[in-house]
C-alpha cells in the first residue's frame, strides 16, 4: 500500500517545525536562510492549531472521496496515486475547495486567490513535515502499520483502565 | 552524509567510536536535525511566562509576541543575551586570574609567585601606578585591586580603553558605548532583555557593543595580562599537536577547558620525583601531559606542552582509549565526556566550582593549595594506569609540531623591538594586510576545513595571519604553525617569514588572549596616527559555536575590524537586524559582519577588504 500520513496529536508540542519545514520545501531556494530572503514568501500546507490546550497538527488527509476535487469546477484538483494534487495554472482562485475541505487545510499563495495545498512533497521520500517533526507527532507511512500503532496504543490504555 | 573532519586522526577515532559503539557529538547532532527554524533564525522568544513566542518567518502568521516585540526586537534581544554569556565568561575568567594574583600578593597562594615582574611593572606604568622602591608583591596588590575594581567599576570607563586609538575612543563616546564596567554592561544587559525594558533593536544592539567592548577590552584583556604575570609571557615555543601525541605506554593526563591556573601546576606535579616513581611501579614510561582546547593554548603557549586537539578532538581522545584522566575546568567541556569515559577507563575529573558534570570525579581546585590539588589529580591518573583496558587501546599516529608562544611581545622582539618593520612590510605591500583567525569547531561543518583553507588561501596572498582558540589548533595539525610553512607563502610574506625566523600563522594563545590580536591592531593604529577600521585588517571565525565568539566577534566589529563568520549566526529572522550588522554597522563603527559558509570564497571577501582599506591608505 501506498504510504499515507498520519497524525499522532497527542504526541504534538506546538512547535510548528513542520510548518516551517513545509514552507521551505515550498519555496524556491529549499533552504531555510535563502526562503526568508525570497521576495514571494513560499506558503505551508500544514498547520498546527490550539484547541482546548491541546495542540493539533492539521494537514490534508488526501482523502479518498475528496470534497475539494468534488467542489472544483475548473477541474484544478486532480488525483495522481494516492495524492489529491492542485494544477496552480487551471485555479480560478475561486476558493470553492477552502470552502469543501473538511479539514481547512487549503491555504492561498501570498497576494493571490490561487490556492496551495499539500502536495505529498514529490521531490522527497517523505514528507517534509514528516522528517521535521520531533516528536513523531507527524507521521508517515504503511496505513496498516499507522493502524496497528493506534489500535496498540488504545489497547494500552484501556488495559491501565481494566 | 559528507566528511565530518579533515583530520585524519580525527576520522579514525569517529571510525573507532563506532566500534565501540559510542555516540559522538557529529550522532548527537544527526539526531537532532533537522533543527528548529524558529532557533536557526532567532525568532523565538522564552525571555517571560507570557510565551513562549514565535514570529512567523513567513508573514503569514503572528508577527508579534504575546507582549507585543517584534522579530527585530525579539532577534535583538537573543543577540545581546548571547553578547552577555559570552563576555560574562571571558571576564569572569579574567575575575579569576586577578583573584589568583591578588592572593598570591598577599601570600596566600604560594603555589603562584609572579613569574613575569617586568611585565607586572609595565601594566603598573599603564595603570599609573608607581613602581619605585615597591616589591612585586606590592604592586601586584595595587594592580589587583585597581583590576578588580573594573568590574564594578564606578568611574565611567575601563582603563585599558586607553589603549585603544583616540579617534576610536572619541567615536565610542559619540555612540556612548564606552564601555563603563565589566559586570554592569553584563548585567545591564540582562536588564535590558527583560519584558518590557529595551525594545528598540538599535538600542539594544548599542548596548551589544558595549558590553562586548567590556569583555574585549576589559576581561579579556586582564585575564590575559594578568596570566602573563602569573605564568609568564609567552615567547616562541616548540611542541607537537594532535591525538597522536597521547603515548601507549605512560600516563596520559588531558588538561581541557579555559584557564591556565590549575593546568600550569599540573604540568609541574607531573614532573614530581614521588609521582614518576609511582607511575613507573605501575608500569608506565611516564607521565605524559596533554592539552586540548584554551586551556591546551594556555600551557602551549608557556611550555610547549602538546595539545592533544581542538574543541571536536574532546570525545576522540577518550575513545583513543589511552587517557587516564581528562581534567576540565571551565567552557566548552561537552557534558558528553562522563558517558564517554564510561565506555573506557578515563577518569573525567572536574576542578572549578563553577562547574561540574554529572558523573565526573571532582576535585576541587583551590588557589590557596593549588600543588597538592594538582598532585592529588596526577596521582588520581597514575592510579587510574591499572584499568586501562589494552584491547580498547588505539592511538592514531597523526601529529604535527607546532611554534607558538607569540604574544604581542613575542612579535614585537621578533621585530626587533619596534613594530614598524611590520608597517613598513605592510606599507610596501610584501605583506598585504593582517587576518585573524579564531573561533570554535562546529559539526555542522567538517572539522578544521574552514580554518585550514581560510588561513592557507591567505597567506598565499601574502596576507599575515594570527590567531588563537581552536583554529590555532587546527593550523598546528596542519603544519601551518612551522616556520617552514612559509613555503605555501605569497613571496613577501615568505620573504618576511624567513628572515624573521616565524610562521606564516602565528599563534597568540586562547580565546582571552584575542585581546593581544586587539593590543597589536591598536598598537599599529597608533602609530600610523590611524583608526583601526583604517587598517587592512579581517578578523574570522571560521567555525564558531559558542557565545564568546559572539562577543568576540562583536567588539571586533565595534573597534573597527572586518569579520567574517563562516557559522550563519540565529538572527536572519530579522531583515533590519541583519542589514545592521552587515551593512548599517559601517556608517556607525566603520566595520561589519560578513556571513559566508564557504572559506574559499571568505577569503576572497577578506582580500577584497584588504585591498579597499590599502586604497583608501593609498599603500
Amino acid at each position: 500500500m501506498l504510504p499515507e500520513v498520519y497524525n499522532d496529536f497527542e504526541l504534538c508540542t506546538g512547535c510548528k517545525s513542520c510548518e516551517i519545514a513545509c514552507a521551505i520545501e515550498h519555496s524556491t531556494s529549499k533552504d531555510l536562510f535563502g526562503a526568508v530572503f525570497e521576495r514571494q514568501y513560499p506558503r505551508k500546507r500544514i498547520f498546527v492549531c490550539a484547541a482546548a490546550g491541546q495542540s493539533i497538527p492539521l494537514n490534508c488527509h488526501h482523502c479518498e472521496d475528496a470534497p475539494c476535487l468534488h467542489a472544483c469546477p475548473a477541474g484544478a484538483l486532480y488525483r495522481e496515486e494516492n495524492i489529491v494534487k492542485h494544477a496552480g495554472e487551471r485555479c480560478l482562485g475561486c476558493g470553492a475547495c477552502q470552502m469543501a475541505c473538511p479539514f481547512g487545510v487549503i491555504a492561498r499563495l501570498p497576494n493571490s486567490k490561487v490556492v496551495a495545498k499539500c502536495d505529498g512533497c514529490p521531490d522527497r521520500q517523505t514528507p517534509a513535515c514528516v522528517d521535521a517533526c520531533p516528536t513523531g507527532a507527524v507521521k508517515f507511512g504503511d496505513p496498516s502499520a499507522m493502524e496497528h500503532i493506534r489500535r496498540q496504543k488504545i489497547a494500552q490504555k484501556l488495559r491501565v483502565n481494566l | 552524509m559528507c566528511a565530518k573532519s579533515v583530520d585524519k586522526a580525527s576520522l579514525s577515532m569517529i571510525e573507532k567510536a563506532a566500534a565501540d559503539n559510542v555516540k559522538l557529538t557529529w550522532d548527537r547532532l544527526e539526531a537532532q536535525e533537522p533543527q528548529c527554524g524558529f532557533g536557526k533564525l532567532g525568532i523565538c522568544c522564552r525571555n517571560c511566562n507570557m510565551g513562549p513566542c514565535r514570529i512567523d518567518p513567513f508573514g503569514e502568521g503572528p508577527q508579534e509576541g504575546v507582549c507585543g516585540a517584534g522579530a527585530d526586537t525579539i532577534v535583538m534581544r537573543n543577540v545581546l543575551r548571547a553578547i552577555a554569556s559570552g563576555a560574562a565568561s571571558h571576564s569572569d575568567h579574567g575575575r579569576g586570574i586577578a583573584m589568583t594574583l591578588h592572593d598570591s600578593a598577599k601570600g596566600m597562594a604560594k603555589d603562584y609567585p609572579i613569574k613575569d615582574e617586568n611585565k607586572l611593572k609595565a601594566i603598573a606604568g599603564e595603570l599609573g601606578i608607581a613602581v619605585a622602591g615597591k616589591n612585586a608583591d606590592d604592586i601586584a596588590l595595587e594592580v589587583t585591586s585597581i583590576l578588580l575594581e573594573e568590574f564594578g567599576c564606578t568611574k565611567g570607563h575601563l582603563d585599558f580603553v586607553k589603549r585603544v586609538p583616540e579617534k576610536r575612543r572619541k567615536l565610542w563616546s559619540q555612540l556612548g558605548i564606552t564601555p563603563r564596567g565589566i559586570d554592569r554592561e553584563v548585567v545591564e544587559s540582562m536588564h535590558r532583555t527583560h519584558i518590557g525594558v529595551d525594545n528598540d533593536y538599535v538600542s539594544l544592539a548599542l548596548q551589544g557593543l558595549r558590553t562586548s567592548l567590556s569583555d574585549g577590552w576589559g576581561g579579556s584583556t586582564i585575564a590575559t595580562e594578568l596570566s602573563d604575570v602569573l605564568f609568564g609571557t609567552p615567547k616562541p615555543v616548540k611542541g607537537k599537536s594532535n591525538l597522536g601525541v597521547l603515548q601507549e605506554d605512560q600516563v596520559n593526563i588531558i588538561l581541557h577547558g579555559h584557564e591556565p591556573t590549575l593546568s600550569d601546576l599540573i604540568v609541574h606535579a607531573a614532573r614530581e620525583p614521588e609521582l614518576l616513581e609511582m607511575a613507573k611501579a605501575k608500569g608506565a614510561k611516564g607521565i605524559n601531559v596533554c592539552g586540548m582546547c584554551c586551556t591546551g593554548n594556555e600551557i602551549l603557549m608557556r611550555h610547549g606542552v602538546p595539545v592533544a586537539g581542538n574543541f571536536l578532538q574532546q570525545e576522540l581522545a577518550i575513545v583513543t582509549g589511552a587517557v587516564e584522566a581528562m581534567v576540565v575546568d571551565i567552557q566548552c567541556i561537552m557534558p558528553a565526556l562522563p558517558q564517554i569515559a564510561g565506555c573506557y577507563h578515563t577518569k573525567v575529573i572536574s576542578t572549578s566550582s563553577k562547574a561540574k558534570f554529572p558523573g565526573a570525579e571532582h576535585i576541587e581546585m583551590d588557589e590557596h593549595n593549588a600543588f597538592e590539588v594538582a598532585k592529588k589529580i596526577v596521582r588520581a591518573a597514575v592510579e587510574n594506569f591499572d584499568n586501562r583496558k589494552p584491547e580498547k587501546v588505539n592511538i592514531p599516529s597523526e601529529t604535527m609540531e607546532y611554534m607558538a608562544g607569540f604574544s604581542a611581545e613575542a612579535i614585537l622582539e621578533a621585530l626587533g623591538g619596534s613594530l614598524n618593520p611590520l608597517i613598513d612590510a605592510i606599507k610596501s605591500g610584501s605583506i598585504k594586510g593582517i587576518a585573524a583567525i579564531v573561533g570554535c569547531n562546529n559539526p555542522k561543518y567538517k572539522q578544521d576545513h574552514s580554518h585550514i583553507t581560510f588561513a592557507r588561501q591567505l597567506i598565499k596572498e601574502d596576507v599575515l595571519v594570527v590567531g588563537t582558540g581552536c583554529a590555532m589548533i587546527a593550523c598546528a595539525k596542519n603544519g601551518l604553525l612551522l616556520p617552514e610553512a612559509a613555503a605555501g607563502a605569497g613571496p613577501g610574506l615568505k620573504a618576511v617569514c624567513e628572515s624573521l625566523g616565524i610562521p606564516p600563522v602565528l599563534h597568540m594563545g586562547s580565546c582571552v588572549d584575542i585581546s593581544r590580536i586587539l593590543y597589536v591592531a591598536a598598537a599599529i593604529a597608533n602609530t600610523l596616527n590611524a583608526d583601526i577600521s583604517d587598517l587592512p585588517v579581517v578578523a574570522a571565525a571560521p567555525e564558531w559555536m559558542s557565545e564568546k565568539a559572539v562577543s568576540i566577534g562583536v567588539y571586533a566589529v565595534a573597534s573597527g575590524i572586518y569579520t567574517i563568520l563562516g557559522t550563519v549566526p540565529p538572527v536572519l529572522g530579522s531583515k533590519r537586524v541583519t542589514e545592521l550588522l552587515t551593512e548599517g554597522a559601517k556608517d556607525v563603527v566603520g566595520a561589519t559582519f560578513a556571513v559566508e559558509e564557504n572559506p574559499e570564497k571568505a577569503a576572497g571577501l577578506a582580500l577584497q577588504h584588504i585591498a579597499q582599506k590599502r586604497t583608501a591608505l593609498g599603500i
